[in-house]
């Protein structure tokens, strides 16, 4: 894997003043990949960018660029381009000097930067506009423009500083998947800066997911949101009921003792580093399942069945979301069909998709801001 | 039906606001443009004297005075606009750089030094040019045009850079940092990005030092008389002489230059600023 990293970042420190932000950081990225650099705000994931980037000088370890140290070099001789959250077009320049800015300072001849940029503007969509300056465009248009000038001098490294957060939702769906196309039919080599989780799942080959200065998991977008490493990654990952339930560990299973509120049961652990005692579990609303108390159907034995009571019903689309209490702590389910508040139910939760992990996080995992309104719920249980 | 009684006083006062502002401004309106045109009646009048309201006679004789060959005024005039120009000149040079250094510096900071770089002018001009005259007399630029051009640098140095650090603090880094990371160097980043978007700043900054170097009195007169004339001692001498035609002229054409470079600016000015409305 380290052989053919094209981007390699190695222990890499950096902070502003006293505060450091990047703890030695490592990470490597290879030729053509898309990585997404996930995390909420102050997770580090913007400085780690800058430092790529050459805006903002590691403190300590070092940035190679397919095996050339470029850690001390300053931005224009690096090789990227990074495309900025605010844009970043220069006003005073039309879209077509915008564009074709990077190739004028190369010293390309007039006519194949005219070409080049004819080229940019047919690729994002943007031909005919080539007279105007950055003010008469709209938000996706400049967007776009960003995207061109910096696609324009063919970086090694295309760098992204959240640069759909400031677009329509609507807009910031189809872009994102322009956006993937381009990369993937030109093979570009990007990194994207982001906080929002869809984005980065529909987006990225690997998702490297931050928190506090270091790299709390990465993975395949599947990876991460089915086999969360810890209790913050579950939880940004969208898994944010969570309840403390106390087991045993065996030789490949684990056993969750009965409590006031759930049923014993024994759940494979897959090669989890489980340990017997306390554990906490989370789970995503929609991956459970809803009954009514006296259903008499029997559960299998690797699934969790806990009782409780329905609290309130809403309708976001689809499904019906219940906020269900069990025990002292509230959590969220989703049912294809409402059920009434006051009424008892069970929630089955298979252990596919129950995460149990021993260790208690530190802090309390910050809730991820998500744009989709399917996603956004936030409950904050707080337990014994 | 209470609601209308209601609004009737109200909008009534309303009205009568605009008593008070309208002979405010009328009067701003003559405290602005009244001297103006006592002026310009001044500088056609052959014969006035004082119970008459208007001039006795109007005639272009005291024109022909001026202009003769004995009358230094196209002198003082050209002396005014080099003088002013090349304050301009060195103005910027030393603003540009020092405005942008500022305005990259942290707040606290840059509004302290801009504090300390007003000092100077706190003290009473007089007494300092005295003194600048008897310093430049030692090292021979006393009677030159760059010891006159000097003195009004130091005049309009402070507000230049002022101003040219505003114009630069407005600058989003982001901007700047664009163009460095598609491979432009430090110095092109400034020549194609920062310095087209502070334009408009320095342009303001230019007139300003322009037009105090052409009114510039006290400096040029201590520095530059009599070897460099300038036109406000032309004025000067004009008017303490009691001669006010000679006076009136000589201040129309200290607005020829004002007018004219204000003009040239505005053009480049415009299309500038156009182009930030629109963002």
């Amino acid at each position: 894997m380290n052989d053919e990293a094209f981007l390699d970042i190695a222990g890499v420190s950096a902070g502003y003043g006293r505060t450091p932000v990047l703890k030695g950081l490592d990470l490597s990225i290879r030729k053509g990949e898309f990585v997404a650099l996930l995390g909420s705000s102050g997770c580090g994931k913007t400085t780690l960018l800058r430092a790529i980037a050459g805006f903002v000088q590691p403190s300590g370890g070092a940035i190679s660029v397919a095996g050339r140290n470029v850690t001390n070099l300053p931005p224009d001789k690096r090789g990227m381009a990074l495309v900025f959250q605010s844009y970043a077009l220069w006003p005073h320049m039309t879209v077509a000097q915008n564009i074709g800015y990077g190739l004028k300072l190369q010293r390309k001849p007039r006519g194949e930067i005219a070409g080049r940029v004819d080229e940019m503007e047919a690729l994002l969509g943007l031909s005919g506009l080539g007279a105007r300056k950055p003010g008469e465009l709209s938000g996706g248009q400049r967007q776009r423009v960003a995207l061109g000038r910096a696609l324009a001098i063919d970086p090694q490294i295309l760098l992204l500083d959240e640069p759909l957060s400031n677009l329509d939702a609507r807009i910031r769906l189809q872009v994102r998947h322009e956006i993937r196309s381009l990369q993937q039919r030109l093979g570009i080599t990007a990194v994207h800066v982001t906080h929002d989780r869809e984005e980065a799942m529909v987006m990225a080959d690997r998702i490297v997911i931050m928190n506090a200065g270091r790299i709390a998991q990465q993975g395949t977008p599947e990876e991460v949101y089915n086999r969360p490493a810890s209790s913050f990654v579950a939880a940004f990952m969208g898994a944010e009921n969570r309840l403390v339930l106390t087991g045993h560990a065996e030789a490949s299973r684990f056993g969750i003792l009965e409590g006031s509120d759930n049923a014993g049961c024994l759940v494979p652990l897959d090669g989890r580093p489980l340990a017997s005692g306390s554990v906490e579990a989370r789970f995503r609303a929609e991956a459970v399942e809803l009954l009514p108390a006296k259903s008499r159907e029997n559960p299998s034995e690797a699934v969790l069945e806990l009782a409780g009571r329905v609290v309130t019903v809403s309708y976001p689309g689809g499904l019906w979301r219940h906020a269900i209490k069990v025990g002292t702590a509230e959590i969220l389910v989703d049912a294809p069909r409402a059920f009434s508040p006051g009424e008892a139910v069970k929630v089955r939760i298979p252990h596919q998709v129950l995460f149990l992990f021993n260790s208690r996080e530190a802090s309390p995992p910050p809730k991820p801001v998500s744009r989709s309104g399917v996603e956004s719920r936030f409950l904050e249980v707080s337990e014994a | 039906m209470t609601a209308l009684t209601h609004s009737a006083p109200s909008r009534l006062r309303f009205d009568l606001w605009w008593l008070p502002r309208g002979i405010l401004l009328g009067l701003l309106a003559f405290a602005i443009f009244g001297p103006l045109a006592n002026l310009l009646l001044w500088a056609v009048t052959e014969r006035w004297y004082f119970p008459h309201t208007l001039p006795l006679e109007y005639g272009f004789s005291f024109w022909a005075r001026v202009f003769s060959p004995r009358g230094n005024a196209m002198e003082s005039l050209t002396n005014s606009v080099i003088v002013a120009i090349l304050a301009v000149a060195v103005s910027l040079a030393l603003a540009i750089p020092a405005g942008y250094a500022l305005a990259r510096l942290k707040l606290p900071l840059r509004g302290l030094i801009l504090l300390v770089f007003m000092i100077p002018q706190a003290f009473p001009n007089l007494p300092v040019y005295v003194n600048v005259a008897r310093l430049f007399y030692e090292i021979g630029l006393n009677g030159t045009i760059a010891g006159v051009v000097l003195v009004h640098v130091t005049h309009g140095l402070v507000f230049a850079v002022w101003i040219a650090t505003a114009a630069f603090a407005a600058i989003d880094v982001e901007l700047e940092q664009a163009a460095r990371s598609i491979g432009a160097g430090p110095l092109q980043t400034f020549r194609d990005v920062t310095l087209p978007l502070a334009m408009p700043g320095l342009m303001a900054s230019a007139i300003f030092v322009f037009l105090e170097s052409l009114d510039e009195f006290t400096g040029s007169y201590f520095v530059g008389a009599p070897d460099v004339n300038m036109l406000p001692l032309l004025l000067y001498n004009a008017g303490a002489g009691g001669n006010y035609q000679v006076a009136s002229i000589t201040a129309l054409l200290l607005l020829i230059p004002s007018v004219g470079f204000m003009l040239v600016v505005e053009r480049f000015l415009k299309a500038d600023v156009l182009s930030r409305v629109g963002r």
